[in-house]
């Protein structure tokens, strides 16, 4: 499917979720409402024309220091690839500086968990009911998040010693049906 | 996932037993992340019962080295050899990706004689990639040969690299535009020479392993993944190709001339590690085909474009006229500026698909970039790779999932 | 042969237990990142460490006596070379291979330990990013050298440059 045609597909099934289109090179953008997230991101990955398998990437972009922005601080953006149709297509969200959360796609894809990870990690965007939302980059005793613009790169910080993975662990003994 | 293993002989207190339900009874591992074969630092914590392997936790990390924010401090050129260092083991495929990428945001075409040579190197830089890795899980298995048989090969065609542009390892030899020089005049002979040696090599691993009974019994039907747990997990390149998917970047969203060579893509069928192995030692051989093609079709002419945004002057006239010597001194100091945009460009790397997406504001430095690195995704599924098998497996299966640390953690 | 040659020789213990140490090295290689593939091109047949008796690669430092950190070392791995340093019985000697253990190489960031002397103390820098094979079996030699001459070379155990951090 082409740009506009796709474009068409998911403005007809979630008229009020899209905000806006753009062009990136060739790739269809859309810009999506934070709140409406999931349910676009579904509606990509089970719609048959859409057919959107593949979870390429997360990028968590900061915008503070970018030219003439007027948006909100934080951007996160989604890649996604039809193995199947063979398009892809970028959906852009918009997070405030004050509460950048958004809901997350675990139960969808299953890479975004990791990818949801490294964005918290790195960018500090909280991504509501994660089943295990910790650092997976820098070390545990880190404090704050070095892509952030106002992080400053030499800011170096010790670790006094490696974590025990005991709460990761318990929790999946308990699926397994250890107690 | 496999089965519970089957007891040998009856016993009273022995595998048929029921299984303990009390993770006090379990013992607690940690595999890395200094560990011969993790391949790179990763720490991989389990639970085990016996030899089974019943959780387990992953942490990597261990190899963060802030390429991204790296990136934002240094100029576009500058960021060439950070990305050297993602796979380390196939270098040069990272600089075409990245030269790609900004060559695109750039709307620039590179020469074609350079596009010939990135096709080259490109996919010597696989044939590498695939030996170290397929070697380095043999050497997990117990099988050293290979891992020499395969090393020696790959001396060689270190020898071809150093000539090309220095380094054996860190190569960074594309430059946005082109490549940092011509080839030497007697490349293609050369190329020809060593790629016998390659395939003496892998005639020698493939006779060693290819029938071999312990080989066959410890990678048939382990660790297997099927095709829609692979596409969920975004797998791409020879891990996905061995579950059974079709795709691959040179066939599907073709790039410099990929679209005129003939070449195949070997594909699995179970997704076990059998499977993955053999998909890379298949890639092995249309590597070697792609590059006699390239060799016999790269024409003359520069290889690098004459775009005056990007290219350097030649020399006798940044010292001859005042023109030239401006457009160097703009090319160092303020740098390649494209123009305020997102782009994400992949390329079919060794691992799979490796992307970078690059948010320009206009200046010298890149905004944000970010590498797509396709072991990120491997190692995602891992856990679910291994639970249920024994250590023994677990070490081969992270063997074929091809992590290189350097690209995971960047 | 014949009654002028003596058929024995002397020497001193401490000579004969430093030619025994330096010529059979067991080596540990912590190795992180990309200067662990150019370790490995040393321990294959082209460039052959074993020639030096360091053929045995131990992954266990309670084995070994030569630890090798061949790659970049962060904050999250460091933690783990300090505890891996403190495994290994005495004597033991440090190699540091590669600008981004001697010094962080080019990643002054916010991850990277700006080189191991702020956490183990070294005995032989080597340079290179990756440094060549040569340069590799060149350290190898000069460990040798300090082995044997321990006299008027100066310990490594008593040198860490301002260490950063009391595990």
């Amino acid at each position: 499917m082409d740009a506009s045609a796709l474009l068409e597909t998911i403005k007809s099934k979630h008229p009020k979720t899209l905000l806006g289109s753009q062009d990136r090179f060739g790739v269809l953008e859309v810009s999506v409402d934070r709140t409406g997230l999931v349910d676009v991101a579904r509606t990509l990955r089970d719609e048959p024309e859409l057919a959107f398998e593949m979870l390429i990437d997360i990028v968590s972009i900061d915008y503070s220091q970018y030219p003439e922005w007027r948006g909100d601080r934080f951007g996160l953006t989604y890649l996604f690839k039809s193995l199947a149709k063979g398009h892809r297509l970028q959906v852009k969200v918009l997070l405030p500086e004050d509460a950048p959360s958004v809901n997350t796609l675990c139960q969808l894809w299953a890479n975004a968990n990791h990818l949801e990870r490294e964005a918290f990690d790195q960018m500090g965007i909280r991504f509501v009911s994660h089943p295990n939302l910790k650092r997976i980059l820098n070390h545990h005793e880190f404090i704050g998040h070095p892509l952030r613009k106002d992080y400053p790169i030499t800011q170096r910080q010790w670790l006094s010693a490696s974590q025990s993975l005991m709460d990761e662990m318990e929790p999946r003994l308990k699926e397994k049906g250890y107690t | 996932m496999r089965t519970e293993p089957q007891a040998p002989f009856e016993s009273s207190q022995g595998l048929n037993s029921p299984r303990p339900k009390d993770k006090r009874e379990l013992v607690y591992v940690n595999i890395g992340p200094s560990h011969p074969a993790t391949h790179g630092a990763l720490r991989t914590f389990c639970a085990l019962d016996g030899e089974t392997i019943v959780a387990a936790v992953m942490e990597q990390g261990y190899l963060h080295r802030g390429f991204e924010k790296d990136c934002e401090s240094h100029t576009f050129q500058q960021v060439i050899p950070y990305t050297d260092r993602l796979n380390y083991v196939s270098a040069m495929i990272n600089n075409v990706g990245f030269c790609k990428a900004v060559e695109r945001m750039l709307h620039l075409t590179i020469p074609d004689r350079a596009a010939y040579i990135r096709v080259v190197v490109s996919e010597l830089n696989r044939i590498i990639d695939h030996q170290v890795c397929v070697a380095a899980n043999l050497l997990d298995m117990g099988a050293l040969t290979n891992f020499w048989y395969f090393f020696n090969a790959r001396e060689k065609v270190y020898d071809i690299l150093e000539k090309l542009c220095g380094a054996r390892l860190t190569s960074s030899y594309t430059r946005i535009g082109g490549m940092a020089r011509d080839v030497y005049p007697q490349f293609a002979d050369e190329v020809k020479a060593v790629l016998k040696s390659v395939e003496q090599s892998l005639g020698d691993v493939l006779k060693l392993v290819e029938k071999n009974r312990i080989f066959l019994d410890r990678t048939r039907d382990v660790c297997p993944i099927s095709k829609e747990r692979a596409i969920a997990y975004g797998w791409t390149g020879p891990t996905l190709r061995a579950s059974g998917v079709e795709y691959d970047l040179r066939k599907v969203e073709p790039y410099y001339h990929y679209e005129d060579f003939k070449f195949e893509v070997p594909v699995g069928t179970k997704g076990d590690i059998y499977d993955r192995i053999f998909v890379r030692l298949y890639e092995m051989e249309e590597s070697i085909r792609i590059i006699h093609q390239a060799l016999d079709k790269m024409p003359q002419g520069p290889v690098m474009s004459d775009d005056k945004r990007v290219a350097l002057p030649p020399k006798q006239q940044t010292y001859g006229n005042i023109e030239g010597l401006m457009n160097h001194f703009k090319i160092i100091m303020h740098g390649i500026c494209p123009e305020p945009g997102e782009i994400y460009d992949a390329t079919e790397a060794a691992n799979g698909e490796l992307g970078f997406t690059i948010v320009s504001d206009g200046s010298k430095n890149p905004y944000r970039v970010k590498c797509r690195p396709p072991c990120f995704m491997n190692f995602a599924a891992f856990t679910e790779l291994i639970e249920g098998s024994m250590v023994a497996d677990a070490i081969i299966a992270l063997g074929s999932i091809n992590i290189i640390a350097g690209e995971l953690d960047r | 042969m014949g009654m002028t040659e003596v058929p024995y020789f002397t020497t001193r213990v401490d000579a004969v237990a430093a030619w025994g140490r330096k010529n059979s090295l067991w080596p540990m290689v912590f190795g992180t990142a990309c200067c662990a593939i150019e370790f490995m091109a040393v321990a294959d047949s082209v460039f052959d460490l074993s020639r030096f008796g360091a053929e045995l690669l131990r992954y266990s430092p309670r084995q070994a006596d030569l630890l090798i950190v061949a790659g970049t070392v962060t904050f999250k791995q460091a933690p783990i070379l300090k505890q891996i340093y403190d495994q290994m019985p005495d004597p033991k000697w440090v190699v540091s291979m590669g600008v981004c253990a001697s010094s962080g190489g080019f990643y002054n960031n916010y991850c990277t330990v700006q080189g191991i002397d702020q956490i183990i103390p070294v005995d032989v820098y080597i340079s290179g990013c990756p440094p060549r094979p040569e340069a590799i079996l060149e350290a190898i030699m000069k460990i040798q050298h300090k082995i044997a001459n321990p006299k008027t070379t100066p310990s490594a155990q008593f040198q860490v440059k301002e260490p950063h951090f009391d595990y």
